[in-house]
Parts: C-alpha cells; sequence; structure tokens
C-alpha cells in the first residue's frame, strides 16, 4: 500500500502534507501555504540562493544539514528529512551565533539575500570541526550572490560564527532529531494523486521500473535542479513526476578496486570527495560544480541523463573511460558514457528506460589526468569550455590520450583528431606539440553564443591542449594555473 | 599617513560618527524584515503578469486575448484601452508607454497584462495571447543607431578652446576607440508593486521604489486622477542601485490600474528573467577620443564623443549621459578640451540609471587613455596621473567649475601610494613576468573624483517630518527611501544626536508620500546629504521651541539649555527628555515640524554648458593588483587597496560598507558582467545563470580599505561627504590592472581591450600582443 503524503520533520514536530500539485516547490509551499516568508525569491532558478534552507538528514547516526535552493525544490521531496528555514533559528528572542555575527559584522545591507546567507552558514555551523578557511567560507557561500556588501563582511562573520563546534538548539536536540528521523523511514512507495497527475517517490527499483512503464510520460527527477527550471521558468505543465530519491539502491557508492561506481540518485555531494580520490582535478571540478546548494541537490546521474551540452562532468567521465548502466523494465545494458549522448539534447536513452548507475574507471600507474573548466566566472558558472585529458604513458611518451570537451559541440565529444595526433609524442618535445593542436580545429568547430565567441572556444581548446601536455611534462602546476593547483589540492590530501 | 588637509576640531558626538549597525540587520537575518511580497495579502488579492511583445521593431497589427481571457482564474485583461488617463509612465519625455498602443519599440515590451486569482495563473495565461506584428530589423548596437541617425534626445557637448588644433600641434598624438559595456542591476529582490484600492478611486500602492512621489505622480496620470488621491509607500528595496529611480514605475502603475479595473488588491512582482528583459541598464557607451600630449605624458588637448546606447526611450538618458559628460576629465586639467555626446536610440529596453549614473563610463574612458599615454611614452602610468591632476591655476573642469579642492585628491593619492607599496609591488611584479610565460601580474592605481547633486539643480531638495511624543518617543520620517545603503539609520543618528536622546527613541518609519510630499528620488549619492539635513532642520526647529519653553518656566537663559544623555539640563537642574515633552504639549507648544532643505551654491546652465553644478567633489583612489593566465583569459583579482574620502563620516560602518559594496559592484561591471543581445534583439543573458556577477571568491583575499581623514570644506550633514556612487569607479583599478598585466606580453604595443574585461575579452587583446588576433 503506497503511501499518499509526504512526512518530514520541522520545528520539533512531524508534519504530513498530501494533495499537493506535484509540480509545487518547496518555496511556493513555504511562502503560499506555510505563508512563512523569511525564504526569499531572487531568482526562482537555483542561481541567487536567496531561497536557501537546510534540509536535515541521517548521515552514520548523526543529522547533517545541507543547504538546498527552495525556488527549485519540489515539495516531494523534502520526505523524511527535517526542514529548517531562517525563522527557525533564533531561540526565544536570542539570535543564532550566524545571526548575531551577521549583525555584528554589518553582513546585511539591503537584507533580501541575507535569509540565504545565513541558512547557508547554518548548515557550514553545522559541518563537522575543520579548519574553517576563508576559501572553505567562499565554497559555502558560492551559491548565495548579494549585491551589496561585497561579501567582504559576511565572510568575516562567517570566520567569527562557524570556527568552532555547533552549540545551537539544533545541535542539542541532534539525537532527538535523528530518532524522529529515523522514524519517519519506511520502506513504502509514496504515491500522491491520482493517475492523471501524481507525485510519486517510490521506493524499490521494482516499484521504479515498474510504475514507470505504466507511465513513460511522466517525468524522472533525481535533485530537480535541471527540472526545476523547466517548471519555474518554461511553465512546463508537468502532470505526471516520479522522484528517485527514495529508491533503495540507487544511492549507493561501490569504492572498488579499480573503478568507482555511482548510484543514479548520489548527489554530487557524496560524490565529491570520491571522485576527489581518483585525481584533484576531478575534486576541484566536483568543488566548482553548481554551489554547494546545487552540489546537495543535483545528482551525477542526473547530470549525464539530462544530457547538458555543457555538462561539466560529462567529458571528464568520458576521459576517464566511464560506462553507463540503463534499465527498462527488468532489461539492462551497459554503454561508454560517450556513446549515451546523440545529439543536442537527445540521448540514447529508451522510453521508460532510466540511468541506474555510472561506473568510473580509476587511474592506473600510467595514466595522467587533468581536467580544466573555463568559465567566465571561477565559481558558480558553466563552463564555456570543458576540457578532459587522460594520457597513457610509456616513460615520457604518450601512448594513447583520451580527450573530450564540452562546450564545443552540441553534446561532450571525444577529440579523436587530437588524440590520434597525440599518440606516440614525447613530453620532452614541444615542438612536437603543435600538430595535436592544430588537430583540435579538425575535432570541433563549436557555435558562437552568449558564453563565448566560437573563434575564443577553438583558442582556449587549443591552448588547454599544450597546457595539459606542459602540466604532465613538468609535472607542476604552479606557472600554469590561477586556482586548482595541484600542489596544493595534493598537500591539502 | 599625510595630514588631512584642515585640522578636525574636537566635538563631543553620542550617535553621529558612531559605527551603528543597519537598524534592519537584526530584521534582515531573522527573515522578519518586511518587503512587499511579504505583506500578508487581504482575501482576493489579484496577480498581474506582463504580456510582451515578441519583436523588437516593427507595428502591432491585432491582438486576440481570447484565449487568455478564457483560461480559468483570469479575472482581467489590461490593454491600452483599459487606460483612463495618458498612457505614459515615462520619468519626463513622454515617450514610455504603460502598454503598447501600435509601435513596437524592443523585445519584450509590455503589450498587455493579465490579472488572475494566482501568480501561476497569470504567468500560463499571458502566453496564450496571440499577435499579429508587421516587423522591421531593428536597430540593436550604436552602430545601427549611427547608420538610421536615431537618437532619443538632441546632441550635446561642450568644452574649451581649439582641441583640434591642440591635439595637432602637440608632440605626441594618439587616437581610439574604446568601448564600455552595460550593467544589470541584479537588485536581488525583483521589481514588485502592490496597489489596493480604496474609496473614491483613492489608490494605495506599496511599491519597491527610489522614488515614491514619482510613482505617486505618474499613477495618478495614467488613471487620471488627482496626485492627492495616490499614496504610495516605500518601507525599503531588496536593493535598487539606480534600477528602481524610474523603472519601478511601471509595473506600480500597472498593479493600480489592476486595481482600479478590477476593484481588488492587486499585486506584480516580475519573475527575474522578465526583470531583466523589461527593464533598463547601465548604459553602454562607444568613446571615440582622441589625445594630444608633450613627453611627459601631459595632456595639452582631450576630444571625446560618448556615443550613448540608451534603448528605445529617453527615460533618464539626458542626466545620464550629461553626467558621463561631467566626469570625463575625472581628475585632470585639459588645456584644450571637446566632449560630445550621442543619446542613440535602439531598439532594446530603456537604459536607466544605475549607480554613478553615466559618471563611471565617462571617467574610465579617461582613465584608458591615461594607460595609452603611459605605454605610448613608457612613463609609469601612475606618474601619468600625477602630471595631468587638476592644480592650483589649471583647476577650471571644461564646464567651467572650479575645483577648489585639489590637494586632497593629490595628497590621498600620494598616501595610497605608500600605504600599497606601489612602486616595490611593481618591480615585483616585472621580475615575476620576466620569469612567468604564461600568468602574467598587473598593477593600477587610479583615482576617482566624483561631483555631488543632482544635476538638475531643482532635485537638490529634500523634505522631513519629525513628531516627538508625549513619552519622549520620536517619530523620524523623510522623503529619502531605504534600498539597504543604511539612509534610515544615519537619518536617525542625525535626529537622536539633536535630541541627545538615545538611538532607540527614534522610530523609523516607512517612505510615504502621503507624510513628505514632492521628494526627489533617492539617488545621485545625495540621501544622506539632503534628508540628514532636512530632518536636523526639523528636529532643531522643535529643539528651539522646548528650549525657548524650558527657558521661559525656568526662568533660565536659552543658552545654558542643553540636550544630552536623554536629558534636557537647564542651568543647574536637569528633567528628562520625556517630562520636558509632556511640559511642552500642557503648555502648547507645537512638537511635530516639516524641515525641508535646498543645496546651496549651485547653478548650472546646459544652454552655455557652465556653471557649478556640484556642491562639492567626493574623491578615493584604488590600487589592485591581478593575475592573468594568457592562455585563457582567467584572472584573479589578488589584492586591492583603498582610501577613499568621505569626508568626515556619519557612520564609518555604513561608509565602509558602501565603499567595499560599490567597489566589488563595479569589480562585476568591469570583468564578469557582460549584456548579450541577439541580432534579434533577444536579451540572451537575461539570468543569473548566463549574467555574472561577483560571487564571494571573486572578492580580494587581500582586500584593505580605510577612510581618508578628511572633512568637507561645505557645509553638508556634520561636515560629511556623500558615498553611494564613488566607490564603484575605484574598480577603474582593476580594469587598468587587467590591461597593465596584458601589456607585459609586449609592452611596444598598446593593449586593445575592452569594458568588460571577461576571459575572452583577456585573451583575444593577449594573442592580439602576440600578432596572432583570434578569429
Amino acid at each position: 500500500m503506497a503511501r499518499d503524503a509526504i512526512r518530514f520533520w520541522r520545528n520539533g514536530q512531524p508534519i504530513e502534507v498530501s494533495g499537493f500539485h506535484p509540480r509545487t516547490t518547496l518555496l511556493d509551499y513555504l511562502r503560499l501555504q506555510e505563508r512563512r516568508v523569511g525564504t526569499k525569491e531572487g531568482c526562482a532558478e537555483g542561481d541567487c540562493g536567496a531561497c536557501t534552507v537546510a534540509l536535515g538528514r541521517v548521515w552514520d547516526g548523526r543529522v547533517r544539514y545541507e543547504p538546498v535552493n527552495a525556488c527549485i525544490l519540489l515539495l516531494g521531496q523534502i520526505d523524511g528529512a527535517e526542514l529548517v528555514t531562517v525563522e527557525d533559528l533564533a531561540a526565544s528572542g536570542e539570535l543564532h551565533p550566524v545571526q548575531s555575527a551577521m549583525v555584528a559584522h554589518h553582513g546585511s545591507q539591503c537584507g533580501f539575500c541575507t535569509p540565504g546567507i545565513v541558512m547557508s552558514l547554518f548548515t557550514l555551523y553545522h559541518e563537522d570541526p575543520q579548519p574553517l578557511s576563508r576559501e572553505r567560507i567562499n565554497d559555502a557561500l558560492a551559491g548565495n550572490l548579494c549585491r551589496c556588501t561585497g561579501y567582504r563582511p559576511i565572510v568575516d562573520a562567517a570566520l567569527d560564527a562557524c570556527a568552532s563546534s555547533p552549540q545551537d538548539a539544533f545541535a542539542q536536540a541532534g539525537e532527538a532529531t535523528a530518532r524522529a528521523l529515523a522514524e519517519l523511514v519506511d520502506r513504502q512507495d509514496v504515491f500522491i494523486g491520482c493517475e492523471a497527475r501524481f507525485f510519486a517517490a517510490p521506493a524499490s527499483e521494482a516499484s521504479l521500473s515498474s510504475l514507470y512503464a505504466q507511465h513513460p510520460d511522466a517525468t524522472l527527477v533525481a535533485g530537480c535542479t535541471d527540472v526545476g527550471l523547466w517548471i519555474t521558468k518554461g511553465m512546463a505543465e508537468l502532470e505526471k513526476i516520479i522522484w528517485l530519491g527514495r529508491v533503495a539502491g540507487l544511492d549507493r557508492i561501490e569504492d572498488g578496486e579499480d573503478a568507482l561506481t555511482i548510484g543514479a540518485t548520489v548527489t554530487h555531494a557524496e560524490a565529491f570527495r570520491r571522485l576527489g580520490a581518483i585525481d584533484p582535478d576531478l575534486g576541484e571540478l566536483m568543488r566548482r560544480f553548481g554551489s554547494a546548494q546545487v552540489r546537495a541537490s543535483g545528482t551525477v546521474g542526473g547530470n549525464i541523463a539530462n544530457g547538458s551540452p555543457i555538462g561539466d562532468l560529462a567529458p571528464a567521465l568520458i576521459a576517464l573511460g566511464s560506462t553507463l548502466e540503463l534499465r527498462q523494465g527488468e532489461s539492462m545494458r551497459v554503454l561508454p558514457l560517450e556513446d549515451f549522448f546523440i545529439a543536442y539534447r537527445k540521448q540514447d536513452r529508451l522510453p521508460g528506460e532510466f540511468v541506474r548507475r555510472v561506473a568510473v574507471p580509476k587511474l592506473k600507474g600510467r595514466e595522467a589526468f587533468r581536467a580544466y573548466k573555463v568559465s567566465k566566472r571561477f565559481d558558480e558558472d558553466i563552463s564555456a569550455v570543458m576540457g578532459a585529458f587522460k594520457f597513457t604513458l610509456e616513460g615520457r611518451r604518450i601512448l594513447e590520450a583520451r580527450i573530450a570537451f564540452g562546450g564545443m559541440a552540441g553534446i561532450p565529444k571525444r577529440a579523436s583528431e587530437t588524440e590520434a595526433a597525440l599518440a606516440g609524442i614525447s613530453l620532452d618535445d614541444p615542438s612536437a606539440w603543435g600538430d595535436a593542436m592544430a588537430a583540435i580545429a579538425r575535432d570541433y568547430q563549436p557555435l558562437d553564443d552568449h558564453r563565448a565567441s566560437a573563434a575564443y572556444r577553438s583558442t582556449v581548446a587549443r591552448n588547454l591542449v599544450l597546457k595539459a601536455l606542459s602540466e604532465t611534462a613538468s609535472g607542476e602546476t604552479r606557472a600554469t594555473r590561477i586556482i586548482g593547483l595541484r600542489e596544493a589540492l595534493e598537500a591539502a590530501e | 599617513m599625510n595630514a588631512p588637509t584642515k585640522p578636525i576640531e574636537a566635538e563631543t558626538l553620542r550617535h553621529v560618527r558612531q559605527p551603528l549597525p543597519h537598524d534592519s540587520g537584526p530584521k534582515h537575518v531573522q527573515g522578519v524584515a518586511q518587503y512587499i511580497d511579504d505583506i500578508r495579502e487581504p482575501e482576493g488579492t489579484l496577480h498581474v503578469a506582463i504580456g510582451q511583445a515578441p519583436k523588437a521593431r516593427g507595428r502591432l497589427v491585432s491582438l486576440d486575448v481570447s484565449a487568455v481571457r478564457s483560461m480559468p482564474g483570469v479575472v482581467a485583461v489590461l490593454t491600452v484601452a483599459d487606460i483612463p488617463g495618458k498612457n505614459d509612465v515615462s520619468p519626463a519625455f513622454g515617450d514610455d508607454p504603460l502598454f503598447v498602443d501600435s509601435e513596437i519599440s524592443f523585445l519584450g515590451q509590455a503589450v498587455f497584462a493579465v490579472v488572475a486569482t494566482s501568480r501561476d495563473i497569470a504567468r500560463r495565461a499571458v502566453k496564450k495571447a496571440v499577435m499579429e506584428i508587421e516587423s522591421e530589423t531593428p536597430s540593436i548596437t550604436v552602430e545601427d543607431a549611427l547608420a538610421r541617425g536615431e537618437t532619443v534626445l538632441p546632441d550635446y557637448a561642450y568644452g574649451r578652446g581649439d582641441v583640434d588644433a591642440a591635439v595637432a600641434g602637440a608632440p605626441r598624438r594618439l587616437e581610439g576607440r574604446f568601448r564600455v559595456g552595460g550593467q544589470e542591476h541584479f537588485y536581488l529582490e525583483g521589481q514588485v508593486a502592490f496597489a489596493i484600492p480604496g474609496e473614491d478611486g483613492d489608490i494605495h500602492v506599496y511599491s519597491s521604489t527610489q522614488h515614491p512621489t514619482e510613482v505617486q505622480h505618474v499613477v495618478a496620470r495614467v488613471l487620471d486622477i488627482p496626485d492627492s488621491y495616490v499614496t504610495c509607500e516605500t518601507r525599503r528595496m531588496g536593493g535598487g542601485f539606480g534600477g528602481k529611480e524610474s523603472q519601478a514605475t511601471q509595473w506600480a502603475v500597472t498593479a493600480s490600474l489592476a486595481a482600479r479595473v478590477t476593484g481588488r488588491p492587486c499585486k506584480i512582482r516580475l519573475d527575474r528573467d522578465d526583470d531583466f528583459i523589461l527593464t533598463g541598464k547601465r548604459h553602454d557607451f562607444r568613446c571615440d577620443w582622441r589625445v594630444g600630449f608633450d613627453e611627459e605624458g601631459r595632456i595639452q588637448g582631450y576630444g571625446v564623443d560618448l556615443l550613448a546606447r540608451c534603448g528605445y526611450s529617453a527615460d533618464l538618458s539626458a542626466g545620464v549621459v550629461d553626467r558621463a559628460m561631467f566626469h570625463a576629465d575625472n581628475a585632470y586639467w585639459m588645456p584644450a578640451v571637446h566632449i560630445a555626446s550621442k543619446r542613440l536610440k535602439t531598439n532594446t529596453v530603456s537604459n536607466t540609471a544605475f549607480r554613478g549614473f553615466g559618471g563611471p563610463q565617462g571617467m574610465l574612458a579617461i582613465e584608458h587613455v591615461m594607460d595609452q599615454i603611459a605605454w605610448a611614452t613608457g612613463r609609469d602610468p601612475l606618474d601619468v596621473r600625477y602630471a595631468n591632476f587638476y592644480r592650483p591655476g589649471e583647476n577650471l573642469t571644461p564646464y567651467g567649475m572650479e575645483v577648489e579642492e585639489t590637494d586632497t585628491l593629490h595628497n590621498l593619492v600620494r598616501t595610497l601610494e605608500e600605504t600599497s607599496r606601489y612602486r616595490m609591488r611593481r618591480e615585483e611584479i616585472a621580475a615575476f613576468n620576466a620569469s612567468s610565460p604564461i600568468m602574467k601580474r598587473g598593477i593600477a592605481l587610479t583615482p576617482v573624483k566624483f561631483g555631488i547633486s543632482f544635476t538638475l539643480t531643482h532635485m537638490n531638495q529634500a523634505g522631513a517630518l519629525v513628531h516627538v511624543y508625549q513619552d519622549g518617543s520620536v517619530h523620524l520620517n523623510h522623503g529619502g527611501t531605504e534600498m539597504g545603503q543604511g539612509l534610515y539609520i544615519k537619518v536617525a543618528q542625525v535626529v537622536a544626536e539633536e535630541f541627545g536622546i538615545a538611538m532607540e527613541r527614534v522610530r523609523i518609519t516607512a517612505t510615504t508620500t502621503a507624510k513628505v510630499p514632492n521628494t526627489s528620488p533617492t539617488a545621485a549619492s545625495s540621501g544622506s546629504d539632503l534628508n540628514g539635513m532636512a530632518a536636523k532642520i526639523a528636529a532643531g526647529a522643535i529643539k528651539r521651541r522646548m528650549i525657548a519653553h524650558a527657558a521661559e518656566t525656568y526662568g533660565v537663559p536659552e543658552d545654558q539649555i542643553t540636550f544630552r544623555d536623554d536629558r534636557v539640563f537647564i542651568g543647574n537642574e536637569s528633567i528628562p527628555f520625556d517630562e520636558l515633552a509632556k511640559k511642552c504639549i500642557l503648555a502648547r507648544v507645537r512638537l511635530s515640524e516639516a524641515g525641508h532643505y535646498k543645496t546651496p551654491k549651485i547653478t548650472w546652465d546646459r544652454q552655455k554648458g557652465t556653471g557649478r553644478p556640484f556642491f562639492y567633489f567626493a574623491y578615493g583612489a584604488a590600487c589592485s593588483e591581478v593575475i592573468v593566465d594568457t592562455l585563457t583569459g582567467e584572472n584573479r583579482l589578488l589584492r586591492t587597496d583603498i582610501l577613499h574620502d568621505v569626508g568626515r563620516s556619519i557612520n564609518p560602518a555604513i561608509d565602509i560598507g558602501q565603499i567595499e559594496g560599490g567597489f566589488v559592484q563595479g569589480m562585476g561591471w568591469l570583468t564578469t558582467e557582460e549584456l548579450v543581445f541577439g541580432e534579434d534583439g533577444h536579451l540572451l543573458t537575461h539570468a543569473p545563470s548566463t549574467y555574472k556577477i561577483p560571487v564571494a571568491s571573486d572578492v580580494p583575499a587581500d582586500f584593505r580599505v580605510a577612510l581618508y581623514p578628511n572633512t568637507n570644506r561645505e557645509e553638508t550633514i556634520y561636515r560629511s561627504k556623500a558615498v553611494g556612487e564613488p566607490p564603484i569607479m575605484l574598480a577603474n583599478s582593476v580594469f587598468c590592472a587587467l590591461a597593465d598585466a596584458i601589456h607585459s606580453l609586449d609592452p611596444s604595443r598598446p593593449v586593445p581591450l575592452n569594458a568588460p574585461a571577461t576571459p575572452e575579452a583577456i585573451l583575444r587583446a593577449c594573442e592580439a600582443l602576440r600578432g596572432r588576433p583570434m578569429g
């Protein structure tokens, strides 16, 4: 028997909500139904962070708070979580430590971004004790735009409030909350609505595949960081939504000796460290992926299944030789990731078929990996050009190159001409690199768009070949990078 | 640090000069500060969405809204036929229709509005309209407009001497074309208005506006009712930056018209993407310049044509482009000078006020020219700037105003040069660049001189309303609006100081046209100067009456009565402030006053192009260091040192917030913020996903901001100086530092870098210096 309501924890109470329209966003629920208007709508597309709220879920027996953009999160997706909004932080007239630090450091001017910033800092406040650096705070704030302050006072407030271990009411209630959240967990499918209009959250792969087979016109949602925009911007009339977030097993990460296997609903936040362990450049790419809010909701599987032509992650995974596993009803198949992308926004996915998991091979001793994301802004931006390189070396010679670029074609695509030109060349002979750099022009005919011109993309792609080769040759990145220096990332490991 | 230009006298002040937090700070952080969309809606409130023109230029042949009307939940569809008064929401020139009548002027222009029971229904319903349009090729760029010869206002120029002769006769000559991009305001709270109909056709409209008076007037104009029937109220905005000076009006009028037609409360809140598309931005400019100079880099003649892309209507372009002209000299003496301007008409949204109001664009052009002179002469760019600073005897601006305070900027820049270690770091950077083929560093120290006053003289006035109640609490109201800049707390500090009472006694209240009428917009950095003075005048008048009453009652001379520590000291005794207030009421002494202030000394004859448009100048300087990846154009700001002149600060915490925030906003304008219009007039960067304002990590990790110890030689409120706009232009140092880094690739060539210096623009310039032009 399916459950016909979602259940979540709020202000120390269990809440059940049913009968809502499947595309109701969490922000609309807060502002229009709960009439709690502290959480703001700044952009309704998950880029400004004014709507940031915290979701608490249990990990390893403890409640962990993550920031999410309420504007593009569906109400149904908070099932099983604790929901914390800006109104909940002050207790009996006393400001929360992040709130009082924000006031004391003059961290608000117009105040409209402030609730979201307070909530992002609230989740940082609850992070495991760690040395709190300015860089860590900048990462935590990358998804919160402020147009007034210039951020300096906000970062100072964070340094002040978030450096010590949490002692607020949420920390004190931690164990009780963990127990309460555990009680919300059941293995029941959730189905809210009717056959023509529903929000469903199946609990097993079996339920998912049969439901999706019955409703191949339904929209699958993992993190909703992209589908959310179809709703808020495209005004898409989505009537049937299947959320994958409760499907048992799809959230699994298998960290094998040869490969990292990432289930379809594993969020970027969860995959972050495991991917970073494969190569520091992959970790840096994940650090710059969207924002903390987007990484906490968005999934690796969704980013692939969605087939964005840019998809910052896909080129890196293709260069590493990743494979994708799909399921339709009872039948499963595995294909190389690059073969999944057919044309702009068109993927090799059959009706009723869903992405099950992606397997990312780990680097072997003789393999070198480099990834470069080139965007207008370092943080919370989509790449104009995304290049990833895997070189299999024999001594100082490249035996084989696997290269993939994003932003250079309608899909993430291998650079086969360049790969061929690199086979056999020496890392010690830069004069031989020119052919490979020139080959990029045969691999890609990029387009002009609002992110970059074709000329820029081609020039950057060519220069990235040079950069990857010189870095592999020297083993250093100090003289070739502004951020994401491998020396620093490796030292931090 | 050098000594300030004038000794600062000792003073005993309790609130003024204190770094008090923003009055709404505790409310902001708890989410209880109320913005317009947070106001609890009365039952039956309706929601409005805008039907937009799908073409940029042409004629609306027919509009079929039958499918819109028949959608469940739609209550009304408003078109030009529903307007009782004038179809005009413009601030001055009558060229901004509320709804398209026939002529379509830009893509997205409002054609009609849907009023529905929910915002969601209204937004869905607008898509169901069918429009037939005879479209024409639109003008999108400066060049398109020049080719058609279309302008929104007449050309304007002034200058002195024979520039052509001066340039021709100079030992060195350069000329060039420099482009400066526009900028989206990206206030975090989008445009919003909420109108509630009253009796007899009254309208009470809550508007997120910097100019409640204009909203009031235009609502009345469009609804064909007297101004007195309309009240506009603004407690706070979630950011303004000029974007809500004239362009909040249309939405307030739309909500008011909907309320009039339906008889129900109506709200409009633009979706972020619609806000981008429907509201104007900072003007982008093409600056065609020519300069003659000597071997020292001293300018002998400078001519510039400032070609502004105004969009489809005049809006505030008269003043914006004038201010670009007023700052085309920045801080530099020009013996012969000619500053010309064109206000070009394009089929794009009408560009509007944006912090600096044209000043930044005019100023960046001359800073670019300073760099060009430095590159040509091989002199340090800072030395070229010093060589050209206004100095005694060479202190007349191109518009005939004397720069009286010539020493301030010179001393300020010298100080910053030392504290930032500019010279040593330049050497270190040269050494770094010599050994780094890919990564290049650059540094620049640039000055700011910014004129303070509205250049339309009559706008330099303000009103305030102060009441003292019997319990000693004080009601404060004035014409200025709060958009986050801290105006309300600054004015409250002034009033609390005047009465010698605790801040808690002063109740800050929402700006409303019903309390203080006929106000100017909160703009031109003038908020504190004007409203602070008006409030001081009002409070001072009440205080004088209280003193007179106390003097009479206690038989003590007036000069022996003082207000401090919430008490009134009368000769040898003292009584609580509220006790005197009570006594005054019993004695029928009026404890309410409307204060009015007008800025002295200013005159401006636009016809003759001469006068004193500014009461005074605010100064500042910044030194920025960057690193550039010459393979990709990626870059980072490593360190910025700022020294800024706010006179004697009323609230240093608030002022530093304006300086830092302004600098970062300016940095965004000149680096990552790029507006891209398609050939058909579509704005392609219409959301934060594609339009990139600075995030936390873009702020330099080493960011040193200090206030320059100075006073205002003019009698301003507590001798402070305006601070809202000038800091934007401190970011010119970032642009010039990026150019400096690129210049190291080939010091024999000028750097062809336009603003914004996106990674693409930077790489393009790098490739040009390497002699292999990019695509």
